[in-house]
């Protein structure tokens, strides 16, 4: 049984630590998402924290948990001072102008010398593990499941419910939207940090339009209102090609096919994620939380 | 001065064709609120149909336009039933039709993967037949003059088309309210659909003029495209047609100008999109924009 596990681990470990990434990711992307800001920026904010880590461990020869605080840190103290004037945009507009600050950072990356350009950080020392990404996933999940019970996650709640009914009744939203976006800048850029110190190297392309994109998906697919649907989102949708590839289904068009068709479904039958799937097993649970 | 010149020039052939996609994504965004990232996929699909019209059916260019941009309208039509109209009713619609459209977007690239190929490819030499002409030291292409015509004869029509026609200003009035609209008696979802379809159309036919322009056509070749498009409407305005047009010519215009007076191509994205970001900042609605599309 053990060597079995063993050989299971030998084989998909690197799909298990960046499912565990993504993870943290897609929750990060969740903070702002629950209080029904459209912001698309975490990626960047992903490799900010990456490339902030990866350049105090190779340039300061700082300690690993030293250089991972202060990617999340640099992640975070952006995130405020991005918050801060673009959260006055809502809806689409918000998403614009979050895109176009990922890009922004994108090609920063790509001009800077002291990122190393299109090819990017090389030569990380690989010394994240397994164990250090689902520590943090664990410890965001905690941070999330508490979130939704607190004073802050009532008032981002109510927020994406209404905002000038929020406050009327005395939120103050500008405080709340931009300690979210502080947050869920710092969850993402502690990813960036772990990726950079899984993968030995960080490129401006891992972190682009796409991957932003990605993490929106990683939310809708898995569900947004519940603190385990941007998880449960990122490990299908990340785990979706070896699954696939098990099934037999060769990599190129049709396995691309088979993703686009899956992610379609999903949006159509179950509005709210995957996570639904779980409240119709035991829907009076849920019940009790929504009356 | 001359090279001034010739780079003002190019930028405002590759913005016609920027300005041509923009319209047919900022015209659904207009009456329906919502982004449709599938609009590059439906691009890049438009484009590759023409190619195999003109190499494999053998068709020549001027009957294969006209037929692949049809086709992209019919694209356009299946987007709407399966990605859109299910979504209609639903609260978030916003965010699942953004969704549902990368989910469409995906399959239509794997559709063209699989039937093109992943390879990169282009139209047959005399396809079109190219001119060259020095104009006081420009060079201009027959292919150029060409691109920026058929570019601005769509523009023309479709802006003809939405002021003067019935079902114009039908799809006025569904952009202004989906139920005051329906309460005069407009049929809302025939309309959404022909919006689909008509900025479909534009977008395939763009697709074909950037395949002709670039002489490269790609399965991928939408990505490109994609963000460029979203930041020549928010440009010009969310949802306003002229604005569109003007946003895709600026863009065009300040991406050569950056590399012109940079030297190097690395920032020529740079400008572009700190410009975006700039403006949504300052002026949200854009240059053209209606004021209320701030709160959408």
């Amino acid at each position: 049984m053990l060597e079995q596990l063993a050989h299971f681990y030998a084989v998909y470990g690197s799909v298990i630590n960046f499912i565990g990434i993504n993870a943290l990711m897609a929750l990060s992307l969740n903070v702002t998402l629950a209080a029904g800001m459209l912001s698309l920026s975490n990626a960047a904010f992903a490799g900010l924290g990456g490339y902030a880590a990866g350049i105090l461990t190779l340039h300061f020869k700082m300690p690993y948990v030293v250089s991972l605080c202060g990617g999340a840190l640099v992640a975070g103290i952006v995130g405020l001072l991005l918050g801060l004037p673009v959260l006055r945009l809502r809806g689409v507009f918000l998403a614009m102008a979050t895109l176009a600050f990922g890009e922004v950072v994108r090609i920063a990356a790509v001009n800077l010398d002291i990122t190393g350009g299109a090819e990017g950080l090389t030569g990380i020392p690989n010394v994240t593990k397994t164990w250090m990404i689902y520590l943090a996933l664990a410890g965001a999940a905690y941070f999330m499941a508490n979130l939704r019970r607190s004073r802050m996650g009532w008032a981002l709640v109510s927020m994406r419910e209404d905002e000038t009914a929020a406050a009327c009744l005395g939120i103050h939203i500008t405080y709340y939207k931009v300690a979210a976006f502080t947050v869920g800048a710092m969850m993402a850029g502690l990813a960036g940090g772990m990726y950079a110190h899984l993968n030995y190297l960080i490129t401006p392309r891992d972190f682009g339009f796409f991957v932003a994109v990605d993490l929106l998906i990683y939310n809708i697919v898995g569900g947004t209102r519940v603190w385990y649907g941007p998880i449960l989102g990122a490990v299908l949708i990340t785990a979706l090609p070896e699954i696939l590839r098990g099934a037999g289904v060769t990599a190129g068009p049709i396995r691309m096919g088979v993703n686009g068709l899956i992610l379609l479904m999903v949006i159509l039958f179950l509005p709210n994620g995957l996570a639904s799937v779980f409240a119709w097993v035991r829907p009076a649970a849920v019940k009790a939380k929504t009356t | 001065m001359n090279l001034l010149a010739q780079q003002l020039v190019n930028g405002l052939f590759i913005g016609s064709v920027y300005g041509l996609f923009a319209v047919g994504y900022t015209l659904v965004f207009g009456v329906l609120d919502i982004l449709n990232l599938a609009h590059a996929a439906v691009f890049t699909l438009g484009g590759l149909v023409a190619l195999w019209l003109v190499q494999t059916a053998g068709m020549s260019i001027w009957l294969a336009f006209p037929l692949a941009t049809l086709f992209a309208g019919l694209l356009g039509l299946l987007l709407n039933q399966v990605a859109f109209a299910p979504l209609r009713k639903r609260a978030d619609s916003q965010f699942s039709g953004l969704i549902s459209s990368i989910a469409m977007a995906i399959i239509f690239e794997a559709v063209a993967m699989g039937v093109f190929g992943a390879r990169s490819v282009r139209f047959p030499q005399g396809t079109v037949s190219v001119h060259i002409w020095h104009i006081a030291g420009v060079t201009i292409t027959s292919l150029q003059v060409g691109i920026v015509l058929v570019a601005a004869l769509l523009m023309v029509i479709l802006t003809l088309f939405i002021q003067r026609t019935r079902i114009g200003k039908a799809i006025r009035a569904v952009a202004e309210s989906e139920r005051a609209a329906m309460l005069l008696g407009v049929n809302v979802n025939g309309i959404i659909a022909s919006t689909f379809f008509i900025s479909s159309a534009l977008g395939g036919a763009a697709g074909i003029l950037y395949g002709l322009y670039f002489d490269a056509l790609a399965p991928d070749m939408g990505r490109s495209i994609e963000l460029k498009g979203l930041a020549v409407i928010i440009l010009g305005g969310m949802g306003s047609i002229p604005g569109a047009i003007l946003g895709g010519l600026a863009f065009g215009l300040s991406e050569v100008l950056t590399v012109a007076i940079t030297g190097t191509s690395n920032l020529r994205d740079a400008v572009a999109f700190t410009m975006l970001f700039a403006i949504l900042l300052i002026r949200p609605s854009g240059l053209l924009g209606r004021g209320k599309m701030r709160e959408a």
